[in-house]
């Protein structure tokens, strides 16, 4: 089963690389650019026998490395079409 | 003394601190690899500067979840004393031992450079020699040095003393909270800090600020 984890900084974390961003933006002309918060995307393709089985084993994935929970929020997408 | 210093993949800073302590204790420290499951008897455990697992997914994360971990967790919770010096800090975080956790640069530039240090506590083990509130100086390498923790948890740090040394206010290189360099856990036992102390240990390389740490180490554990 495929399934994508998104990572992100939870909100009041400095996001330095977020900032660089969002001026590189302006600095290109995109002037109505409000914010930008940078994070990760990761892929994973595990063997579960049933989606709700799949995310708790991701779950724990998250919570034991993908993840750090002290300034990290994650999400779990479970691709069932494929 | 008996020290040992753990060696990831990516350390590099493990035979500098592993000279310091040869030359404060007489004795050879056990370099252990972080496969190993074993970590022999030891008064200290070190976990050394550098780039363990090439700071993928999040600097220390991989190595807080190596085999040698394990160990070390259960010996820091018996007592023995645990250093992390930079990137041994940031593992520190990652596994538990203490809280918060280190981000990138304010700035985004990696930093290298003598930093100006306030000894804010100097009744752990690791800090005996030094005067409580005395300046010194130890030097900083690092992309992601930036101490973040809870509002909470920065109180609790600071109401406990655990926090050991302090950038000198206008000093601080990295953006970190309350201008925190090291930590410690409750105990006083595990210190994690961005500052390299190994290499502030010889006149001939401009001071011995550093070398304090560790002969006040000795002389706190003989």
């Amino acid at each position: 089963m495929k399934a994508t984890v998104k990572i992100t900084l939870k909100y009041g974390v400095l996001d330095p690389q977020g900032k660089a961003i969002e001026k590189s933006l302006r600095q290109l002309g995109f002037s109505s650019v409000n914010e930008v918060r940078q994070g990760k995307l990761i892929e994973l393709d595990i063997d579960a026998d049933t989606p709700e089985a799949a995310e708790k084993k991701i779950t724990e994935m998250c919570e034991k490395l993908l993840a750090n929970t002290v300034i990290e929020n994650y999400d779990i997408q479970l691709n069932l079409a494929e | 003394m008996q020290a040992s210093v753990i060696v990831f993949p990516g350390s590099n800073c493990d035979r500098d601190v592993a000279v310091c302590l040869e030359a404060v204790t007489g004795k050879k420290p056990n370099m252990v690899w972080h496969g190993n499951s074993d970590l022999p008897d030891s008064d200290v455990i070190v976990l050394p500067g550098g780039f363990s697992y090439g700071d993928y997914l999040r600097c220390g994360s991989m190595a807080a979840n190596s085999p040698i971990m394990k160990e070390v967790v259960l010996k820091a919770q018996k007592g023995t004393a645990v250093l992390g010096i930079c990137n041994g800090f940031q593992v520190l975080t990652e596994c538990g031992l203490l809280p918060g956790v280190l981000i990138r640069n304010a700035d985004l530039n990696f930093v290298c450079r003598n930093t100006r240090l306030i000894v804010d506590n100097n009744t752990t083990p690791f800090t005996g020699l030094y005067q409580q509130g005395e300046e010194v100086v130890i030097p900083v390498a690092h992309n992601e040095g930036n101490y973040f923790a809870d509002d909470e948890t920065l109180d609790e740090l600071s109401g406990e003393g655990r926090i050991v040394l302090s950038y000198a206010p206008d000093d601080n290189p990295n953006g970190a909270c309350k201008n925190i360099a090291g930590i410690c856990d409750a105990s006083g036992r595990v210190l994690g800090m961005m500052p390299h102390p190994e290499r502030r240990a010889e006149t001939a390389l401009g001071g011995e600020d550093g070398k304090r740490m560790f002969t006040g180490l000795v002389e706190a554990l003989s």
